[in-house]
């Protein structure tokens, strides 16, 4: 095959991906930078279980709109359920259900969350009925009558009493009583049920609300409960955790009452994830809304038709093609010697969660520590294989006494060095310090320099907000990546490096 | 500042690593041919098959269990070279030059114990010096005794002529001395001196030693430019030869000079490093051009030989 083959070729696969490129950024108007986060979140709740075969009934309580955040947009993802929502004591619930089923099934619920101006209180609420008293009897029963009183004596007023409770019920060392009801290692849903029966005790009406809080950093949103209170005509609310009054702002609500989210009928094996993001503003929604629309095709293929969750692992996977390409750059262009081929990306994208300088530092503490203990085996006279092997062990046992001693000097950044592929760090060692016998010391740090210099590279080339934007919505740019890849099999230049190589032949001669 | 040196470079008709890749290693030498020259046990016997003079085969190691047997192999043989058959860059070679009792004594004066040099050949099996850690067999060979000619140019080891050979057709050639650097090796990049040596004549030229040019042999400060090489026109034939041998396009002959044997061919390098270039302080790509654009190209070793003295004397 000649170079005019491969020319064609990237000429063929510039074009399609610089033309869908083009297309979507004009025609569909998706944003070549990544837009402002707005005030709109995505929440999903994947339900997976194993039907045994039988019929299968899956209901779930969906989130309701409230005074702060609003649903203004839902989808039920399911293969051959039939779906109806209802509202079951003021609770909004959707089930799922079929006749017959069997192997792994997942549904997803999928809405819109976007948040509103914070509104008047709202009306009156009625007081509800009044409650059953709880069935303690015995200790329990004095155990929580002591709670009660010594929470009212260092209360004001039913505000301050329900914290002073929800405190003293996450103290159950401090407080024999406490402990009785909670037991030693209290969790949000102890703590939770003995608020419950200690206001029930008390006469005061309560009930748990449950939801998600949509601005934690990580991607997966816990399910949270929230203890509310009636008193004069309104409902006020309590932080289950810390006792503090008042319902934070992001905490979206998913029922009220004490069931659990959801029930899951003929299927065992039961799991569930909630993940919440937060969309980017005036962009890429609307873009990909607009795309549907225009050209139903192109988004129903997209990334953005996948899961969240899978769309934020290709969020990362996409970004891996531009390290690579920067690496033959740095190769072949630039002519800098690495260790192994691939080696200077992995570790790149293992710096995506160490960060830059914590992970050249620890990077540099494996290597160095590695080495010195290979220098030893190379003593020993080892054969290859358990030779590799060893190293290989060698390098998870310091990555574990690294985390180790860094956990105890407070340095938990240092944590992430579990990160690090440990194979690769084990071929890096090996062959660095095969470079070192054969080649010298300063061959081997020169290529391990390289190496790194890369690899940081690599990290700020694929780590950048902008990269990901744009690899993630632009997938076809991929294209264009792969023709300069094919080029650059072509590139037939000098390498920067032999400059200086040949800088004898380029001066005349003497 | 980079475009002049780019320009200077290419006016001097200088081969890049990327060039010689794409241009001339990629085109001219089919991947199938690769193991004929990266096994030298192959070459070797691809070499005897056609009447050329190699170092003598003592034994091949090729599993573990042989490994008990080897001072046997060794018994009648005071001097020998272990390496490991598919090893690259002269990377693995250990050269025995006596004994002391019932030891090995290395060129270098450094004494190895039977046990030593026993797991010395079990790490070439195990593919420590071969290209991507592939198991590996050792070879078991005849030690050349240099040429006294280049006694007085080279530290321990022994020298040798590497000669670039593009279609058949010598284009190129240095002669390769061990330093004290080099630990008596004769590669490059281990810190041997290279000296061009004029296709024409075998006259040696200048001389390049980690990339700067010299003049004098760091280690013995003998002069290494103007020596007359001898057998140059065996030389030229044996590595013209080599292209019938194998078929490969492109590709580095390596021959040392024994004392008594005369030339004999080491091995075959079908990636010829570049430093060639500086060592004759000319370009291959001229050269390689003109190879390239013969059009009624002669078949015969002779012939080639000729053509190549012809046209491709050093100015």
């Amino acid at each position: 095959m000649g170079s005019r083959h491969v020319y064609v070729l990237s000429f063929l696969l510039t074009l399609l991906g610089a033309g869908l490129f083009i297309y979507k950024i004009v025609a569909l108007g998706f944003p070549i930078v990544p837009g402002e986060k707005s005030d709109l979140w995505d929440v999903e709740v994947r339900i997976s279980f194993v039907a045994r075969g039988g019929p299968v009934k899956v209901s779930m309580f969906i989130p309701r709109t409230s005074s702060r955040l609003a649903v203004v947009d839902e989808n039920f993802i399911s293969r051959g359920f039939g779906l109806t929502t209802t509202l079951v004591n003021g609770n909004r619930q959707a089930a799922w259900a079929i006749r017959k089923a069997s192997g792994a099934q997942a549904l997803y619920y999928r809405s819109s969350v976007q948040a509103l101006e914070p509104a008047e209180e709202e009306t009156v609420a009625k007081r509800p009925e009044s409650q059953p008293l709880p069935s303690l009897e015995g200790p329990y029963l004095a155990a929580a009558e002591t709670l009660l009183k010594s929470a009212r004596e260092q209360s004001a007023d039913l505000d301050t009493m329900v914290a002073q409770l929800i405190k003293h019920l996450w103290e159950p060392h401090n407080d024999s009583n406490a402990a009785l009801l909670t037991g030693p290692r209290p969790d949000r849903d102890r703590v939770a049920e003995a608020a419950l029966q200690l206001l029930a005790l008390a006469q005061v009406p309560a009930r748990l609300l449950q939801g998600v809080r949509l601005t934690l950093p990580s991607g997966e949103a816990p399910m949270l409960s929230w203890l509310q209170v009636y008193s004069e005509g309104r409902w006020s609310a309590f932080d289950l955790g810390t006792g503090e009054a008042g319902l934070p702002g992001d905490y979206l609500i998913f029922s009220i009452g004490p069931e659990p989210l959801f029930k899951v009928k003929g299927g065992n094996k039961v799991h569930y994830t909630i993940a919440v993001r937060r969309t980017e503003a005036g962009g890429l929604e609307a873009a990909a809304l607009r795309g549907r629309i225009v050209n139903p095709q192109l988004l129903e293929f997209s990334l953005l038709s996948l899961p969240m969750q899978t769309q934020s692992v290709y969020r990362v996977l996409l970004a891996v093609p531009v390290g690579a390409f920067l690496l033959v750059i740095m190769r072949n262009i630039v002519g800098i010697k690495t260790f192994g081929t691939f080696m200077p990306v992995l570790i790149g994208l293992a710096f995506r969660e160490t960060q830059l300088l914590w992970g050249l530092v620890l990077f540099c503490a494996v290597v160095t520590l590695g080495l010195s203990v290979r220098f030893y085996f190379e003593r020993l006279k080892l054969l290859l294989v358990p030779r590799l092997a060893a190293v290989l062990i060698v390098v998870v046992l310091l990555m574990a006494a690294l985390s180790i001693v860094s956990h105890h000097l407070g340095l938990d950044r240092a944590l992430s060095v579990a990160l690090f592929p440990m194979v690769i760090m084990t071929m890096t060692i090996e062959r660095m310090s095969i470079v070192w016998e054969e080649r010298g010391p300063a061959e081997a740090i020169q290529q391990g320099l390289g190496s790194l210099v890369v690899a940081a590279l690599a990290y700020l080339a694929m780590a950048a907000a902008y990269t990901e934007h744009l690899m993630f919505v632009f997938p076809e740019l991929l294209l264009v990546l792969l023709a300069g890849s094919l080029l650059l099999g072509k590139y037939t230049g000098y390498r920067l490096v032999e400059l200086r190589r040949f800088k004898a032949l380029a001066s005349p001669r003497p | 500042m980079i475009f002049g040196t780019v320009r200077r470079l290419r006016e001097a008709g200088v081969l890049g690593l990327n060039e010689r890749n794409n241009r001339y290693t990629l085109a001219y030498n089919p991947r199938y041919l690769y193991p004929l020259v990266d096994d030298k046990l192959r070459t070797k016997q691809l070499a005897l098959k056609a009447g050329l003079s190699v170092p003598e085969l003592y034994g091949v190691i090729e599993i573990e269990h042989q490994i008990k047997g080897i001072h046997e192999v060794l018994e009648g043989h005071r001097e020998f070279v272990i390496k490991p058959a598919q090893g690259s860059g002269g990377d693995g070679v250990l050269v025995v030059a006596g004994r002391a009792k019932h030891m090995y004594r290395l060129v270098s004066g450094v004494i190895m114990g039977r046990s030593q040099l026993a797991h010395y050949a079990s790490n070439i099996l195990s593919g420590l010096f071969s290209l991507g850690g592939h198991p590996d067999r050792a070879l078991i060979e005849y030690r050349v005794q240099f040429d006294p000619l280049f006694g007085a140019i080279s530290f321990q080891g022994v020298p040798d002529i590497r000669i670039v050979v593009f279609q058949g057709f010598p284009v190129m050639a240095m002669v390769r001395l061990p330093t004290r650097l080099s630990d008596g090796k004769a590669n490059l990049h281990q810190g041997a001196i290279g000296a061009g040596v004029d296709i024409a004549t075998g006259r040696t030229l200048t001389a390049v030693w980690r990339n700067e040019v010299v003049t004098e042999h760091p280690d013995t400060g003998n002069p290494v430019t103007g020596l007359q090489i001898p057998h140059w026109d065996r030389l030229l034939g044996i590595a013209a030869q080599a292209y019938d041998l194998t078929g490969m396009g492109y590709v580095g002959v390596d021959i040392v000079l024994d004392r008594d044997k005369g030339p004999l061919l080491l091995e075959l390098n079908a990636r010829p490093g570049l430093n060639i270039q500086i060592a004759n302080r000319a370009g291959l790509l001229p050269r390689l051009q003109l190879i390239e654009r013969i059009a009624a190209r002669p078949n015969t070793v002779e012939e080639r030989v000729a053509f190549a003295k012809d046209h491709l004397a050093a100015p």
